[in-house]
Parts: C-alpha cells; sequence; structure tokens
C-alpha cells in the first residue's frame, strides 16, 4: 500500500489522489477555500499550502507520491495561511455582522480557526455593486473570493456557463453569461448546483434570511477542521445535520 | 444602432466575416477579437454577443478573455491611443515628462479619452525599445527615441488626425543596435540550411547533437532543451488524431529585454530553421510562434518570410523534398499581458483563453497546446538549435562554460554609452561586459529583469552563466546618481499591474507591496512597511502558483539589501539608525576589486533629481 507521512502520520493513498484528497478520506483537515471534493481541482487560493519533501506546494493539486513527507499543520504555514486569508478579507468588503452567511462562511471559519484577530493589511475597499435583478437570487460581489467554485458547478454540472471571470490581477472579478450583465438575464436557477456552493456570501436566496440564527450555524456549532467533507456531502450555506 | 453608431446588421457582417476567416474556431478566439478591435476601435458588448454566437461560446467566457488582456478595450477609447513604455529606462531617458507635456499639448488627461474621442493618453508595461527609448505605441505601432520636438510634432499631428500611415516614417524606425557579435549573430546560414542538415542527420542523431551542445533554454528558466525534446519526441498524443508541437515563445515581456527582438527582425529565417528542426526531431507536423503584442509591427515581414518557405519547399508538405516531413509555422499575436510568456499561461492564450498559467503536472512536454505533447522553446534558444543542426552538438559546447554552454545574447540598456545587443560566450564577467558598454558609473544592474537579480558593484566581478548569475539576457544599468528605491518601486507596479490574478498571494500581495512603496515614495512610510515588505515577499516567493509572483518582489528584496539607505531616508522615523553600516560592509569587496573610488563607496549619494 502506497503511503505519505502527513505531520508524521502514515495516510494510505490510491494512484491519481492528491494530498489533499489522502488527507480527506483519513479525516485529516488541510484548511481550503477554492477546492471541493464534488470539483475538478483549481488551486488558486492556496490556503491548502502544505510542505511536500521540503518544497511547498497546494496539496489541492499535488498528486500523493509513495513516502511523500507533508508537512501541514504547523506554525509556519498556519502564519503563511493567516496573511493569505488576511489578504482575502482586505480585498473584498467584508462586514461579517451583518453578512446572512455568518455562521455558515468557510473565510470566517477558517480565519477563526487559524486565529487571525485582525485584517491586519489596509483595506482596498473596492466598489462591487450588488446584483438584485434575479428574482430569486441576490448576487453581493463584495464577498467574492474569486474561487471559481460556482463558475465551475456551473460549467460542469449545470452545464449552463452562468459564471464567469474576467478582468486581470487585483481588478478581475465574476461577471455573469448575459450582455446586460445582470442575473435576471442568464438562465440561472435557484435549483443549480452553483446556486448552492459558493463558500461565503455573493450567492444568496433571496427571502429566506437567517432561517437558522446566528450562533446556531454550520461552524458556530463545530469549528471547520472538525467537519472534514468527502465527496459528495457539502452543501454549503445548509446546516448539515 | 448600436452604441457605437453601428447598426446591428452591419456588426453583424463585419464579425461574422472576422469569424469565418479564423474558419469559426473557438481556439483563435484572441486573434478574433484583436481583429475586431482593430476593426471597431474597441469592443461593444453586443460585438462580444456576436462573437460568442458566432463561435458557439459562452458570451461570458469571451467576456472573460476580452477583460484579461491590456490592449482590448471593452468601453470606448480615443481614436489615437498613446502608450508610453513605462519601464525604468524609458523613465530615465524622460518619458515621465514628455508623457506630462503631450497631456498638456492635448488638454487632456492621463489615463482619459478626450471629449471629442480623438485621443488617450497613458502607459503601458516595457515595450522592448529599451535601447532606442523613450518609446510609446500609437494604436500598436512602436515609436521609438522621443524627444520634445518630436512629442510635440506627434501632438499635431493627433490634432490635425493624420493617419498614422502619413507620420513620418523616422518616427518608426527601429534599429538592431548589434554591438557584439558572436557565433550566433556572425552567422550567414542561408534558409533552410539547418533544415537540412537536421534531416540529413536524421532524427535520433540530431536528438544525439542537442544532447551533446548541453544546450539550455534562454528564456530564464534553463532547462535543458534536450530533455524536453526528447519527452515530447516519447510522449504519445490523444485523442483521435495524436499530434505534436513546437512553440516559440516569442512573448519577450521581461523589462528591460529586447533580443527576441533582433532576432525575429534579423535572424527569421535562423528561427524558423530552428523551429523545423525541433518538429523534425520531435516528430511535430506544426510549430507556432506567440508574438507579443508590442512586436505586432514585425508581423508583415515574418508572414513574407513564412510564405517564401512555402514557395522553397522549407514549410509544408515534403520538407525539402523529403516526403513524410511536413511542417507549417503560424503565428498568433499576444494582446498585452506580461504573464503570457509564462509558458502555461502561453498556451492557454494560444488556445483563446484568458492567460492563466496552468496546475502542473502535467507539463507540456507531455499535455501541452490542445492537450498534445509540446516543446516550448524561446527565440534565442530555437536558433541556436538551428546552428547546432549545422555545426554539431560538440562545436556548442566547446564554446561557454562546462555548466552553461554556448553562447549568451544580452539587451543592454540604462546608463551605458552603448545600448544594444552583445552576445558572449557564456561566462563573461559582468565587469567586461560593463567595460564594453561603456557604463562608467554604474552602481547597479539588475540582471534578467525585475524577476532576477540586482547586483551592486562589489558583485560586479560575477560572472554570467547558469552556475553564478543566470540571465535571459537583460542587463539594465543604474549609474551612481540614480535612485534604487525609485528603481524598485517602478518594478513593484510592474509585478502589480501583470499579475494575473489567479492565485491569492500575488494577486492582493503584489498589490499590497506596491502600496507599501508608494507610501514610502511619499514619506508616509515607516520600519512598518519596510518589514511588511519583507513578510510579503516571504509568503509570495513559496506560495505563488507561477515564476511571476515568486519573483515579483525579488527586486525590493534586493535592493533593501543592497541599497538601504534608498528606503530610510525616506522613512518617517528618522530617528532610526542602520543595522549595520553598509559602507563598511563593502570593504572586503572594495580590497578584492582593488578600487576606492566615490562609486565604490555608500556614502553620501545624492537624492534623485538632486544630482
Ligand atoms: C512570468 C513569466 C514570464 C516569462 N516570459 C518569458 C518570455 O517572454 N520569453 C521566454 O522565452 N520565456 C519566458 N518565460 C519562461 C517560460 O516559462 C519558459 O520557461 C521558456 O519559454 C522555455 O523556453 P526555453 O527553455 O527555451 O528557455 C517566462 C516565465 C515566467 C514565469
Ligand atoms: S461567487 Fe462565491 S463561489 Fe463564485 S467565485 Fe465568488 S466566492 Fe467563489
Ligand atoms: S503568481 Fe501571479 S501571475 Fe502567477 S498565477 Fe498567481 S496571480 Fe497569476
Ligand atoms: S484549496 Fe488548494 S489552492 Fe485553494
Amino acid at each position: 500500500m502506497k503511503t505519505i507521512l502527513l505531520d508524521g502520520l502514515p495516510l494510505p493513498f490510491a494512484d491519481g489522489q492528491t494530498i489533499m484528497e489522502a488527507a480527506t478520506e483519513a479525516g485529516i483537515f488541510i484548511p481550503h477555500l477554492c477546492h471541493h471534493p464534488e470539483f475538478k481541482p483549481q488551486g488558486s487560493c492556496k490556503l491548502c499550502t502544505v510542505k511536500a519533501n521540503g518544497r511547498y506546494v497546494s496539496a489541492c493539486t499535488l498528486p500523493a507520491k509513495d513516502g511523500m513527507e507533508v508537512e501541514n499543520n504547523s506554525p509556519d504555514l498556519n502564519d503563511k495561511r493567516r496573511t493569505l486569508l488576511q489578504m482575502l478579507f482586505v480585498e473584498g468588503n467584508h462586514f461579517c455582522p451583518s453578512c446572512e452567511k455568518s455562521g455558515n462562511c468557510m473565510l470566517q471559519a477558517l480565519a477563526y480557526e487559524l486565529e487571525m484577530l485582525t485584517p491586519h493589511f489596509e483595506q482596498f475597499y473596492p466598489d462591487r455593486p450588488v446584483d438584485a435583478s434575479h428574482p430569486e437570487v441576490l448576487l453581493d460581489f463584495n464577498r467574492c473570493i474569486l474561487c471559481e467554485l460556482c463558475v465551475r458547478a456551473s460549467r460542469d454540472v449545470d452545464g449552463k456557463n452562468v459564471f464567469a471571470l474576467s478582468g486581470r490581477g487585483i481588478r478581475k472579478h465574476l461577471i455573469v453569461n448575459a450582455e446586460s450583465g445582470r442575473l435576471a438575464d442568464t438562465d440561472f436557477s435557484l435549483a443549480d448546483k452553483a446556486a448552492q456552493v459558493c463558500p461565503v456570501g455573493v450567492i444568496l436566496q433571496k427571502r429566506k434570511g437567517f432561517a437558522i440564527p446566528i450562533g446556531r450555524r454550520r461552524y458556530d456549532v463545530e469549528p471547520i477542521a472538525m467537519q472534514v467533507e468527502c465527496a459528495p456531502s457539502r452543501t454549503s450555506g445548509e446546516q448539515e445535520s | 444602432m448600436g452604441e457605437d453608431g453601428i447598426e446591428a446588421e452591419r456588426l453583424d457582417e463585419l464579425l461574422l466575416g472576422i469569424v469565418e476567416r479564423h474558419g469559426g474556431d473557438p481556439g483563435r478566439l484572441l486573434q478574433i477579437l484583436r481583429e475586431a478591435q482593430d476593426a471597431l476601435t474597441y469592443l461593444p458588448a453586443a460585438a462580444l454577443t456576436v462573437i460568442a454566437r458566432a463561435l458557439g461560446l459562452p458570451r461570458a467566457r469571451v467576456e472573460g478573455v476580452a477583460g484579461f488582456y491590456s490592449f482590448l478595450h471593452l468601453a470606448p477609447v480615443g481614436r489615437y491611443r498613446v502608450l508610453f513604455s513605462d519601464n525604468i529606462t524609458d523613465r530615465m531617458l524622460g518619458s515621465g515628462e514628455l508623457l506630462d507635456r503631450l497631456c498638456n499639448r492635448l488638454w487632456i488627461e492621463r489615463g482619459k479619452v478626450s471629449e471629442d474621442g480623438l485621443v488617450s493618453v497613458d502607459t503601458t508595461s516595457c515595450t522592448g525599445m529599451c535601447d532606442q527609448g523613450p518609446a510609446l505605441l500609437v494604436n500598436g505601432r512602436a515609436l521609438t527615441r522621443l524627444s520634445a520636438e518630436r512629442i510635440d510634432r506627434i501632438g499635431d499631428l493627433i490634432r490635425a488626425q493624420v493617419p498614422l500611415a502619413d507620420w513620418p516614417g523616422e518616427y518608426f524606425r527601429v534599429d538592431d543596435n548589434i554591438r557584439r557579435r558572436d557565433v550566433l549573430l556572425s552567422s550567414q546560414w542561408l534558409a533552410g540550411e539547418a533544415l537540412r542538415a537536421a534531416i540529413a542527420r536524421g532524427a535520433e542523431a540530431m536528438l544525439e547533437e542537442m544532447k551533446r551542445s548541453n544546450l539550455r533554454g534562454r528564456g530564464g528558466a534553463g532547462f535543458t532543451t534536450h530533455i524536453k525534446w526528447e519527452s515530447a519526441r516519447r510522449a504519445t498524443g490523444r485523442g483521435e488524431r495524436p499530434t505534436r508541437y513546437v512553440v516559440c515563445n516569442a512573448d519577450e515581456g521581461e523589462p528591460g529585454t529586447f533580443k527576441d527582438r533582433v532576432l525575429l527582425t534579423s535572424y527569421a529565417d535562423l528561427l524558423f530553421d530552428g523551429m523545423s528542426v525541433a518538429g523534425f526531431t520531435i516528430g511535430a507536423s506544426r510549430g507556432l510562434v506567440y508574438l507579443r503584442a508590442e512586436y505586432a509591427y514585425l508581423l508583415p515581414s515574418l508572414l513574407e518570410n513564412l510564405e517564401r518557405r512555402r514557395q522553397s519547399g522549407l514549410l509544408g508538405e515534403a520538407l525539402c523534398g523529403q516526403s513524410g516531413v511536413a511542417f507549417d509555422i503560424e503565428i498568433h499575436l499576444g494582446a498585452g499581458a506580461y504573464v503570457c510568456g509564462e509558458e502555461t499561461a502561453l498556451l492557454e492564450s494560444l488556445e483563446g483563453k484568458r492567460g492563466v498559467p496552468r496546475i502542473r503536472p502535467p507539463f507540456p512536454v507531455s499535455e501541452g497546446y490542445l492537450g498534445q505533447p509540446t516543446v516550448v522553446n524561446n527565440v534565442e534558444t530555437l536558433c541556436k538549435a538551428a546552428l547546432i543542426a549545422i555545426e554539431g552538438g560538440a562545436w556548442f559546447a566547446g564554446l561557454g562554460t562546462k555548466q552553461s554552454t554556448g553562447t549568451k545574447l544580452l539587451s543592454v540598456s540604462g546608463d551605458v554609452e552603448s545600448p544594444g545587443i552583445y552576445e558572449y560566450p557564456f561566462g563573461v564577467s559582468l565587469a567586461q561586459v560593463l567595460r564594453d558598454c561603456g557604463a562608467g558609473n554604474a552602481q547597479a544592474v539588475q540582471v534578467s529583469g525585475p524577476s532576477g537579480s540586482c547586483l551592486a558593484t562589489h558583485e560586479f566581478s560575477r560572472r554570467f552563466a547558469f552556475e553564478d548569475v543566470p540571465t535571459a539576457g537583460a542587463c539594465m544599468v543604474f549609474g551612481a546618481h540614480r535612485d534604487m528605491f525609485e528603481v524598485a518601486r517602478n518594478f513593484a507596479h510592474f509585478f502589480a499591474h501583470e499579475s494575473c490574478g489567479f492565485c491569492t498571494p500575488c494577486r492582493v500581495g503584489t498589490s499590497l507591496v506596491a502600496g507599501c512603496m508608494d507610501k514610502i515614495a511619499n514619506g508616509h512610510g515607516s520600519q512598518y512597511e519596510i518589514n511588511e515588505i519583507f513578510q510579503i515577499h516571504r509568503l509570495l516567493h513559496v506560495a505563488s502558483h507561477c515564476g511571476l509572483g515568486q519573483a515579483a518582489c525579488n527586486p525590493l528584496f534586493d535592493t533593501l539589501h543592497r541599497f538601504r539607505p534608498a528606503y530610510e531616508r525616506r522613512l518617517r522615523s528618522l530617528d532610526f539608525a542602520p543595522a549595520f553600516d553598509l559602507d563598511q560592509a563593502l570593504a572586503a569587496a572594495r580590497q578584492m576589486t582593488g578600487r576606492d573610488d566615490a562609486a565604490a563607496h555608500f556614502n553620501e549619494r545624492p537624492l534623485a533629481g538632486e544630482a
């Protein structure tokens, strides 16, 4: 049986599996945001950065190799992850207390998990108008972390391509598939997989706010690191029983 | 009527014509968008819808591509679009003042379109004319050797709405400026010579010669070329029509680098021979050149050259009369994105997508262009492969050093008497190069562009070679009167502008660092900002997805170590004392180099602008 050593613990893996998949199957948490067990790996948020045989790599994209020694839960790595979280926080506009996703949000949950106490950097305060055009769904771009989960879900599961990215660098932003730029003019529907995958509070169902009170939500109940999920399980935004 | 005053019907007709000329191939999206913009001056929302429909692509995908590249515009732009090259070498030649002068003459604000829609003036990343700057682009055409007079004249031409074709030809002159020739630049082989030599040797034997030559890539990473070629040759293609590709990286976006420009101008036959040799050796029947948009002015002569080769049997079916040996070459234009020089971003762009670096593995040699085994090589690497086909690997290995065989083209610019191209065998010392180009009072040299390294006087005895100072060729020289902080600040903004935005550390980190540098420049910085820069550097260096982010803080890191006073004299807390005496730290180097002149000391260097 082929194994990797994750923080000294031997974990078996099958050929072709990534470090993330091997860890997940063993119930070990590696911080992540753009990774989702049901979708093709993306490797962009870099929260899953680990050290494999001395080199920094993305656990969600690097295939495991027999005998590979992987460092995951270390002060150095968690320090780097905290900085990445701080970057994501200041890049967008995240006012957790007024956010419907609070308690169900992976970004917030990871910030707690990695003991991020302040955003540290100066806020960018980008101007990102919300799109309330759709009858059932609100898009609040202020909180988008550009993980492309909605892009992948719409393209690969819904077969619709409702979402895409445009712009470059710090101006990169989410767009929808309509000449008007409005979600109402796309074929998006609340039943789409893409409506379920946003790890933060961008894609929100209208008129259903705060169905579960803050304090009893998914990551309020149990820290994110205790909720390791294998495919196919997660419907982010809902509290799982 | 459309936004642009173009009727929907005419828009349809125009765009469908363009799409059709590209065979309705979604892979050619970037080329189609470029042509559509040439016809419309910008890409209105309605145009993207038509193109998407015609190609059978989601509209958002088309908009995503159009929004990625600096030279594609989603909003109306001036009929004359002036972009000043913003490399530090252009700035040192006064480009900033010239930009202001032009804006004043045209009564416009930088970055905004004039109210009558006539003109806009802004900056762009290095246009590769550092040896004859300051330079700018007007509607994509390169203009060199700007002066105050020339700028005034350009202002007049724009106000009089004179078509670009009627501007003085002299403005568009681009010189090769070859200053030192070695084996490559003095070669005079006829078109096809190298290809015939390779065919005569046979593919396996040619590979053997490549191995013997120990040629390493000239694009920056220095990967051994024969290993790449061999891996692609051994790899099997995928799908119903398995094939292989040779891709020439002519993106040359690294600020301060312009040697590929000269090779593409005056050694195109050698390049195309090199590509054909690579194709023959790895068993590829198609080659693609990815040409940076800034060099689009070279396209007509390159296409003519390819046509000539087809006529004389050097391209097409039955190369050189050998049945079963087929190869043809196609040229794709970029659209203003430095990251597309990264080989996997380049492949994405060639496929008509956003230029975002791929996840590796798989590497291009096994899954490259359209998923097929692909060799990506730099222009200079391919030219050298052509020489190896003719002269043999042993001959090549006899030049340079053991680990760095052959010669290297250096692009020399900045504070030197004779900027231009210098070809040396590997192993040449920086000091030698500086003597030859007339760099009298250099305090620093930025080697291999912003993503390379910054060397100070005590390091000038080091040698260019993969085992000492590796380089893709750029040498930007900074005289003692230059402010190294401003150099680093220019580079920080370059990376922030060019980050593709895919990964968090580079997307956000490059902007944060540029912000820190601005804060220090404005006199509001403190030791805190310097610590921030170091912290962000440590993160980007290891956690970025591609080489751009990994190298983005290098110039700051280097200058902070070598020219810290340039930062410190701007810091707000004046009571800060340097942790160690830099001048004293140089004592050993002074002794080693036998120097004791003013430039070998750190004391009392004047501030920029005071010199
Ligand atoms: C951000 C970035 C930009 C690059 N730009 C170029 C370029 O303009 N030209 C080039 O030949 N290689 C460039 N490279 C290196 C290429 O990725 C690749 O290594 C090279 O084309 C391989 O060719 P070679 O082996 O012949 O050097 C760049 C790399 C990075 C990370
Ligand atoms: S909207 Fe949500 S799922 Fe989509 S990219 Fe933004 S953060 Fe990710
Ligand atoms: S390092 Fe920068 S350029 Fe490279 S993938 Fe990340 S964001 Fe894009
Ligand atoms: S989870 Fe691996 S990069 Fe985002």
